[in-house]
């Protein structure tokens, strides 16, 4: 199994000018971007949407890869979603799962059926024509560069391990050096949109 | 105002304003009244369908396409906008998104009398999230489709056009 920080460092090489929503993965994601005019390290603006926002960005810019860090509690809250992606066949959209099995910010209660859901299954099932899994990080290195050469949609399940928050809120570490608007208009800038 | 039957809202009507607006995708789940109007969608080249089988969806979606330049539109049903709360909430209001929610009004009846909980509870819910909103029943009144659509953008919040024509013009 990986840990998230080492999946999103093994990802840096391969993102060249790519749109990232690090969803889950941010607080390891912002000390490792070069780019942070092209992340939109949101947090968690409403539980299961990350998958349907990396659709929209996908969908405006299709001049551009967008590469979404999903987790499997947002995607379990909307499985649906896989569907539509689907169907819309974004070929510059490559959606990666943080699996950890677990609600990490609630104290790690485990998400139903966390040990058998085979999320890379659901995806093909929905429609993701190219879908791949990975439990150890030698093989998602290894696989990482012919991944991103591939047309999208691309579904790539990683499991890693649970690093579980049980500070109360208020006493965690605050890793937004942004605020919600501040991406988004910082993100406009990078893509140059007029809106 | 009584209950007499008003000219339709036609789905060509509702479509020019989408055009003139500048709407580059309408992220929608049909409801069983806007059939003759997704014809006109799917045939019109300038707007692209994404279609979305839970309504809180839509709002994800309309953000990310917002964020990356795009116009988008929500064209949803009153019982869907409910069910959507707490992406309307996170995703939409969170994000001071400048979007437009076309909502069928389910139950809508000009004498305020309804037998249907769908039409009790739609403005109510409007209301508790402080999102602004206008009635449109009939072409005439398809001048407030484009003074939602220019509210949403010098405000940068959601702003929704109840549909209250539902069960005429857009089923023909």
């Amino acid at each position: 199994m990986m840990r998230t920080a080492d999946m999103l460092k093994a990802f840096v090489p391969y993102r060249k000018d790519a749109i990232v929503v690090p969803g889950r993965g941010g607080r390891y994601w912002v000390e490792l971007t070069a780019h942070p005019n092209l992340d939109a390290p949101l947090g968690d603006p409403a539980m299961g949407g990350h998958a349907g926002f990396g659709l929209g960005l996908a969908l405006a810019r299709p001049d551009k890869k967008v590469v979404l860090f999903d987790s499997e509690g947002d995607i379990q809250m909307s499985l649906g979603m896989l569907v539509t992606i689907a169907e819309q066949q974004p070929a510059n959209f490559y959606h990666f799962l943080i699996d950890n099995g677990v609600y990490a910010t609630t104290g790690g209660q485990p998400v139903p059926n966390a040990e058998k859901v085979a999320y890379d299954v659901i995806a093909r099932g929905a429609g993701y024509p190219r879908t791949f899994a990975f439990t150890e990080i030698g093989d998602f290195e290894r696989a990482l560069p012919e991944i991103m050469r591939l047309p999208g949609p691309v579904f790539v399940a990683c499991k890693v391990v649970a690093e579980i928050e049980n500070e109360p809120i208020g006493r965690r570490r605050r890793w937004q050096t942004r605020t919600r608007d501040q991406v988004l208009a910082d993100l406009r800038t990078g893509l140059a949109t007029t809106r | 105002m009584n209950d007499a039957p008003v000219i339709a809202l036609s789905p060509e009507t509702v479509l020019a304003e989408m055009k003139k607006n500048g709407v580059t995708h309408v992220v929608w789940l049909p409801d069983s009244e806007t059939n003759w109007l997704y014809l006109l969608m799917k045939a019109e080249p300038s707007l692209r369908l994404v279609g979305v089988n839970r309504e809180g969806h839509a709002c994800s979606v309309a953000a990310g396409l917002s964020a990356g330049g795009a116009k988008p539109l929500i064209l949803i049903q009153n019982t869907g906008m409910m069910e959507s709360g707490d992406s309307l909430r996170g995703w939409l209001l969170g994000l001071n998104i400048p979007v437009v929610l076309m909502v069928g009004y389910r139950g809508w009846t000009r004498h305020g009398v309804n037998a249907d909980s769908a039409a009790t509870y739609t403005e109510r819910f409007l209301m508790a999230f402080g999102i602004n909103y206008y009635l449109v029943e009939s072409d005439a009144d398809a001048s407030r489709i484009s003074i939602a659509f220019d509210e949403a953008e010098r405000t940068k919040r959601p702003v929704a056009v109840l549909v209250g024509d539902e069960y005429h013009g857009f089923n023909r």
